[in-house]
């Protein structure tokens, strides 16, 4: 039994397949890359694992249970945690009080929560903006917020949904460097994204998909040289 | 527990001195009804400014408390202060039912809902002969002549009241109502059950609302659909108490009720008698007015422009969430 | 059989001069994305002008459609452009503002139309007011026939300039996407103020057409509104055929209510419709026929 898989999962919208049939697994502790062109279905399928959309036809799998026909509220109880390729901060709250909500997830506890908060914004480096309200931050902080919202909840499995786009060279390696921490603490990640370098670079396997099908998938180097991957963009970054 | 502020406690303090030092029960009557708005602008704010779902029916909860008690007397015959333990479960079953179709609605169609609901409600009670009397309403004897005892009970359910949002405010329920309020998605996402906790935070809100409509029963000792049930007199004064005091502020809606509670008073009095009758007729266009300026120019309200009406030197101490930013 | 006829029919009349109101409003909101809490209250204003042309200058009312039709658009775009457009640049915590500033317009119109003409029933009686016109037993009321008549040719006036003008158009894709209009390099603030002006006239000509088979007072909005958006919910939000149908729905409900439950019942019957319409059939009757 894997960590987390897919089993055909479809979604049709009215006449359009955007997801047709995808099968994959993910291995815990194993960093995996979602990519393919516009369009291909990525957050779709990101949208269907975390219960935003209903499945047309398949099953999803984490720890053996099924997700599919979940609450969105449900499933991110039971250990899987998002990211927003639009980020959405809570606006009219602080940096610190964005993470403390999340931080409730398994407890009840204001303290707990607080301190729970605290220890996740050390971790991703904004501990020193955490009374800023959350609507003034740069976007490179409130990428970093997102995602420390998302950790706060204590998740297994992180889907991050282009986190990397809009941010300097710069801010890319250090987005890089707090991922790879992320999966040293023990979380599994499904990261789609757009920026080549960034998930040749951390990514153990990748999945590529057209038009919501498989096209290839396997070890980066294999993927990114491979003839229907390097058509489906015609001409990648 | 944070300590309460001195601003807080000289408040009180003054209200708890304020009927030993003003005899007149004219105006403990107007301090007894702000009080008693305190309640239900607290309780809507903690719906709509907290949580984001903006009932434009609140009569609803404030008429069920308020024939909770009636009833007491004309179905039970047992005395309507009972109704002050009922009228609270009663609106809260209501607001339950009430949630559990309206929740699945957005934005401002929730908020018609509410208004519709509102109707019904006030169709029902004059038409449902049997139960309610209809238009010739429910009277009961007041079981106090002096207004005291009421004065210090609806200080008391204030006091309840606010400090209860205060403690839902510091804890796990107020950061979710809060996030549901930025961001329904978001929240979802971060394992909040929206209907789950809207539902909470309207419970908490109906509660305390038909408190107060059974407090008006007991107060009042009459009470009649068109007065408990009224669109214009409850569900939307409740609205301006809570905006022109400040919308997601701990103070504003109380704020507000004094406020509007004088203003509606001066008004009907025609400034106390110094103006020319008409102007008493007129209070129901100032507040038409009222609501286009403060939403135009104040949407903040008092306490939420605080800084930009006062400045700093009387900066309230409150969660960055609870005010509205700027 | 005949009863039963009389009042279907008389439903779909009146259904049709609601059609009108209702199209008023699923515009607005369509476009504004609000709902215009003071759609009665503006009808109710231009009846009262009807009303004061009729007694002053005996003008028909039928005629006096011509002046009442544009008075509103003015109203109504005025109140757009000073009251509405502004509080769209406004930051507040609760998005409903728009809803609430509407509320306080109708609120304020109500009043000022009471102080001037008090609470007082009025009504505009006309020749054909009462007249009836027979087909065997059954009889039809023949202003309302005429009303019914003006309304669908307004209906397929309006049909014509959304579907056939430039600014017709513009305002269709204004209510389709706002952010891909003002791309387009569409107005969308004169696009605003135009549909405000154009629901408000609409309501404008629903209230005439209804003068003089309806008894006249100040309080005349509230219910009115409610019927407005309880057409719009049914035919579902932004359509406007699908306001057509719920107009009509509405009048064929209210109508057979009235005659075969109780006469005071009527604007029960309303409420109703938009509580099943809530619980059973969110998006209305368009989710049904995909219009």
């Amino acid at each position: 039994m894997s960590f987390f898989e897919t089993q055909q999962l479809t979604k049709n919208f009215g006449g359009l397949t955007a997801v047709d049939a995808l099968s994959f697994q993910v291995e815990q502790g194993e960093i995996f890359g979602l990519i393919g062109p516009n369009g291909s279905g990525k957050t779709t399928v990101f949208n269907l694992i975390t219960g935003f959309y209903p499945i047309s036809a398949g099953n999803i799998l984490f720890k053996g249970a099924t997700l599919n026909g979940l609450p969105t509220w449900k499933i991110c109880k039971s250990g899987v945690g998002r990211t927003f390729q639009v980020v959405k901060p809570l606006r009219r709250m602080t940096v610190l009080e964005n993470v403390v909500t999340s931080a409730f997830n398994h407890t009840g506890s204001l303290d707990e929560a607080r301190n729970k908060a605290l220890e996740v914004l050390e971790f991703c480096e904004l501990i020193k903006k955490k009374d800023f309200p959350a609507k003034g931050l740069t976007i490179g902080d409130r990428k970093r917020l997102e995602i420390a919202r998302s950790l706060a909840t204590g998740p297994t499995l992180l889907l991050l949904d282009e986190t990397m786009a809009g941010l300097t060279p710069q801010e890319q390696s250090e987005g890089v460097e707090l991922i790879r921490k992320i999966r040293d603490a023990g979380v599994t990640i499904i990261i789609v994204e757009h920026i080549m370098h960034v998930i040749m670079s951390i990514c153990d396997r990748i999945l590529c998909i057209n038009y919501g099908q498989e096209i290839a998938s396997g070890l980066p180097e294999e993927v990114a040289n491979n003839q229907d991957v390097i058509e489906a963009y015609l001409g990648k970054e | 527990m944070k300590r309460i502020g001195w601003q807080t406690i000289l408040i009180i303090a003054l209200l708890l001195l304020f009927p030993v030092m003003v005899g007149s029960d004219y105006y403990r009557h107007i301090f007894i009804i702000s009080l008693m708005w305190v309640v239900i602008g607290s309780s809507w704010n903690l719906l709509a400014g907290y949580t984001g779902q903006v009932s434009f029916g609140h009569a609803i909860f404030f008429g069920t408390g308020a024939y909770t008690a009636g009833l007491c007397v004309t179905k039970l015959g047992i005395s309507a202060w009972w109704g002050m333990l009922l009228g609270g479960p009663v609106a809260l079953l209501v607001g339950l039912i009430i949630g559990w179709i309206c929740f699945r609605l957005r934005g401002p169609y929730f908020a018609l809902a509410t208004i519709a609901i509102g109707e019904i409600f006030r169709l029902v009670a004059i038409d449902w002969r049997a139960l309610t009397d209809g238009m010739d309403g429910i009277l009961i004897i007041q079981s106090f002549r002096s207004k005291l005892p009421y004065y210090y009970l609806a200080l008391v359910l204030a006091i309840a009241c606010v400090f209860a949002v205060y403690l839902v405010l510091h804890s796990k329920w107020g950061y979710y109502f809060v996030a549901i309020r930025e961001d329904q998605d978001v929240a979802e996402a971060i394992g909040i059950s929206s209907f789950r906790y809207k539902s909470l935070s309207l419970m908490i809100s109906s509660y305390f609302t038909g408190m107060a409509g059974a407090f008006y029963m007991n107060y009042m000792a009459f009470i009649d659909p068109h007065v408990v049930f009224s669109l214009h007199d409850i569900s939307i004064m409740a609205i301006l108490v809570a905006i022109i005091g400040g919308v997601g502020t701990l103070w504003g809606p109380a704020v507000g009720a004094f406020i509007m509670v004088w203003l509606q008073e001066i008004f009907r009095s025609a400034f106390f008698g110094l103006f020319p009758r008409w102007v008493s007729e007129a209070h129901v266009l100032v507040f038409g007015l009222l609501v286009i300026f403060v939403i135009r120019y104040m949407a903040n309200g008092i306490v939420g422009d605080w800084s930009k009406i006062f400045g700093h030197w009387f900066r309230k101490k409150q969660l960055s969430y609870s005010s509205s930013g700027n | 059989m005949d009863v039963f006829i009389q009042t279907f029919v008389a439903g779909i009349l009146i259904g049709g001069i609601y059609a009108l109101i209702g199209i008023g409003m699923t515009l607005i909101m369509g476009v504004m994305k609000i709902i215009n809490l003071a759609h009665g209250q503006l009808m109710m204003v231009a009846m009262y002008i009807t009303y004061v042309l009729f007694e002053q200058f005996h003008l028909d009312p039928y005629f006096a459609l011509l002046a009442a039709m544009p008075s509103l658009f003015v109203l109504g775009a005025l109140l757009q452009k000073y009251l509405l457009n502004p509080l769209l640049k406004v930051d507040s915590i609760l998005p409903e503002n728009q809803v609430l500033m509407t509320v306080g317009v109708a609120m304020v119109l109500t009043e000022i139309i009471r102080f001037i003409f008090h609470s007082d029933y009025r009504s505009v009686k006309t020749g054909y007011s009462s007249a009836n016109f027979y087909v065997g037993d059954i009889s039809f009321n023949i202003a309302l026939i005429i009303a019914f008549g003006i309304a669908v040719l307004l209906t397929v006036g309006l049909f014509f300039f959304l579907l056939k003008t430039d600014v017709g158009k513009s305002v269709r894709a204004t209510a389709q996407n706002k952010e891909a209009a003002l791309l387009m390099g569409i107005n969308a603030e004169w696009i605003t103020i135009l549909t405000y002006g154009l629901g408000s006239a609409l309501a404008a000509a629903a209230g005439t057409l209804l003068l003089p088979i309806y008894y006249l007072f100040p309080d005349l909005g509230g219910p009115f509104t409610l019927k407005a958006f309880v057409i719009t919910m049914l035919g579902g939000m932004g359509s406007t055929i699908g306001a057509i149908l719920g107009g009509v729905v509405l009048g064929v409900a209210e109508s057979l209510g009235a005659t075969y439950i109780s006469m005071a019942l009527k604007d029960a019957v309303a409420m109703v419709i938009f509580l099943l319409v809530l619980i059973f059939l969110p998006g209305g009757l368009k989710t049904l026929t995909k219009i």
